[in-house]
């Protein structure tokens, strides 16, 4: 494999890891505060219609892209409802919510758009084009840095690095604030919180609120940035992935980094099976790559890559007294 | 229970005052959608058209699972639909099974044979369209390279693929072609962002002109391409309009006339196997003002007289459904 090679691979990577990486940073947070969120499929969907159709009248993919959060966060809540207050199952409220955005989105962009359930074609700054980072010409002659720096991570819309960004965040409010202590708390002993006289249902709530705008993201990023308008179904599964990845990563900010971007390149060399047979010298079909990662995470349950446990408080309701 | 049983009580009513009013036709969309600015939509145009010519009324029915091809199918034909028309080669098992139960009924399938005596099976030459659009692919390209995305991996598909790789092979025989496929299952028919990313793929391995046969992820293909400032080329309807300047042309499949003629001639129908390729013009490219300054007259002049001859039977362009094999990897 040449250098070259790697690069264009790489590039692929980060573009296929990013929705990724917001929807497993999504997980994150909701199943840290001990909410199990099976949905981040259907927020994503829900956030990559109503950004789409938002960003077409509108014109701009900012307002489309706040009209995605506000949708999944939505939908994020009536999972926090019916999980937190009403102590419901949170696998069943959540694959009921994905059911709900399968059909209601392309059931609104029918509606509105008359197209079978897709959005009208964004064009120009109802968009989120790619930008080029600065001093990208500067760095681009340099040997080995330079195509990293200039085509692998220049050239990609300003969602992807928000969503690089918000990886140290996550680790700084995760580990380095009193939110995230008592965050991290509510999934593990919510007794124990409750204990301190915070409120166990408010925390979770802010977790869950915080996954839905990441999701929001996720899905804004799919119709605004990557594609240019809505598609029925277009998540195309990457919420369950994410998932996957949530679980590979044992719930950590930058495993999730790791992992997202492992399952991405995975899902990159499925599209490049010339470079695979370049390398290995004999094919490898496309569909093993394609379920290589749910291998991974199959056996990263079962054991081998260390033990992967989940937040001991994930996906019981809190009960205050018995 | 009650629910259900309103429910059927609801249907047969339906059936009963359906049945005794005059036979409408009906027309199933495939899993697609209807508007899915490609295949479905081109059946739909030719229905459209019918009405438009003749003010009749049809029935319409959208595919949104697999599980309800029967059932669907039946309740058409039980509420007195006839003919009834259904693309996509997905409905041929289901409908070698139903359409016994219905003798009265005419069925009417694009893309697939269906063997049964009251069923019209409508089949395209994709391969000579296809190999039309593969000799402008490689007359337009500049990197002599060109690039085939398909939806799902199936032998319809390929027959697109072989039929481009010969086209491509004849204008230019040391020309590259790149192939991909989408997927294996059905949502490679719905999955832009994949599409997108093949897409770039391909641009990254040199090509500059991509032909897209993949339903709805086409859209992301012909977006990509735009967007990266390389041609594409759309199938199934004209999609030159989608991306004016930057789609080549489009292998159009005109299953808008095959809907429109089985509609005019209602239940007299003929049944049986109906082949359409160039010589009937059930298949072409497409030319209008989007696409007018990307092709020249130089361009059009060793394709019309491919068309001619692939019409007249000179040229001879190999299916792969045929044998399951291309001549060309």
């Amino acid at each position: 494999m040449s250098y070259l090679d790697l690069i264009a691979l790489l590039d692929s990577t980060f573009r296929l890891g990013t929705p990724l990486l917001l929807a497993c940073l999504a997980g994150l947070f909701s199943e840290r505060a001990g909410i199990f969120d099976i949905g981040l499929e259907g927020k994503m969907l829900a956030a990559a219609m109503a950004s789409a159709t938002v960003a077409y009248f509108t014109g701009s993919a900012w307002v489309g892209l706040g009209a995605g959060i506000v949708a999944s966060v939505l939908f994020a809540l009536i999972h926090g409802v019916a999980s937190i207050t009403f102590r419901g199952n949170q696998l069943i409220s959540g694959v009921a919510l994905n059911f709900l955005a399968s059909g209601l989105t392309v059931l609104a962009a029918q509606a509105i758009f008359h197209q079978g359930g897709r959005t009208e074609a964004l064009r120009g700054a109802a968009r989120f084009n790619a930008i080029e980072l600065p001093f990208t010409a500067q760095i681009a002659p340099v040997p080995v840095i330079g195509p990293l720096y200039s085509t692998v991570l220049s050239g990609d819309s300003i969602l992807s690095y928000i969503a690089l960004l918000l990886v140290p965040l996550t680790w700084w409010v995760l580990y380095r604030t009193r939110f995230g202590l008592r965050l991290r708390a509510v999934g593990e002993n919510p007794e124990s919180v409750d204990t301190a006289g915070i409120s166990v249902i408010r925390l979770r709530y802010c977790a869950v609120i915080i996954t839905g705008v990441l999701c929001g993201l996720a899905g804004a990023y799919l119709a605004t940035a990557l594609q240019a308008g809505f598609g029925k179904e277009m998540t195309s599964g990457r919420g369950y992935i994410a998932l996957a990845a949530l679980i590979f990563a044992k719930w950590k900010p930058w495993n999730a980094l790791g992992a997202t971007m492992l399952f991405g390149f995975f899902q990159a060399l499925s599209l490049r099976g010339d470079i695979v047979e370049r390398v290995l010298h004999f094919q490898i079909p496309g569909p093993f790559l394609d379920a290589l990662p749910y291998i991974l995470t199959v056996i990263a349950l079962a054991g081998f890559i260390g033990k992967s446990v989940a937040p001991k408080a994930g996906g019981q309701p809190y009960v205050k007294e018995r | 229970m009650t629910v259900l049983k309103q429910f059927l009580g609801a249907t047969a009513t339906l059936a009963i005052s359906a049945g005794a009013a005059l036979a409408d036709p009906a027309l199933i969309y495939d899993l697609g959608g209807k508007f899915d600015k490609s295949f479905n939509e081109a059946a739909y145009n030719g229905a459209a058209r019918w009405v438009e010519e003749t003010g009749g009324s049809y029935k319409e029915l959208e595919m949104q699972s697999e599980a309800q091809r029967e059932q669907a199918l039946r309740r058409l034909a039980e509420s007195g639909a006839n003919p009834i028309v259904m693309t996509g080669f997905a409905f041929g098992d289901v409908l070698n099974s139903v359409a016994a139960d219905y003798p009265d009924t005419t069925f009417a399938i694009i893309d697939m044979v269906v063997d049964q005596p009251n069923v019209r099976s409508v089949v395209f030459q994709e391969e000579q369209g296809s190999y039309l659009v593969g000799m402008m692919a490689a007359e337009a390209s500049k990197t002599g390279t060109v690039g085939f995305i398909g939806g799902m991996d199936i032998p319809l598909i390929r027959k697109f693929a072989c039929g481009y790789a010969q086209g491509v092979k004849a204008a230019n025989p040391d020309a590259k072609i790149i192939q991909n496929m989408t997927g294996t299952t059905p949502a490679a028919w719905n999955d832009p962002v994949k599409g997108a990313e093949l897409t770039k793929a391909q641009i990254s391995q040199g090509a500059d002109v991509i032909y897209a046969a993949a339903g709805g992820t086409g859209i992301g293909i012909l977006q990509a391409a735009a967007d990266e400032g390389i041609l594409s080329i759309g199938v199934d309807s004209n999609q030159n309009y989608l991306h004016p300047g930057k789609v080549l042309t489009s292998m159009t499949k005109r299953v808008d006339n095959a809907v429109f003629d089985i509609f005019t001639s209602g239940e007299d129908t003929e049944t049986g196997l109906v082949v359409l390729g160039l010589a009937d013009k059930g298949v072409g490219y497409a030319m209008d003002e989007n696409n007018a300054e990307l092709v020249s007259a130089e361009m059009l002049a060793p394709v019309d007289e491919a068309a001619a001859k692939i019409a007249s039977g000179e040229i001879q362009v190999h299916d792969y459904m045929s044998d399951n094999s291309c001549p060309i990897e």
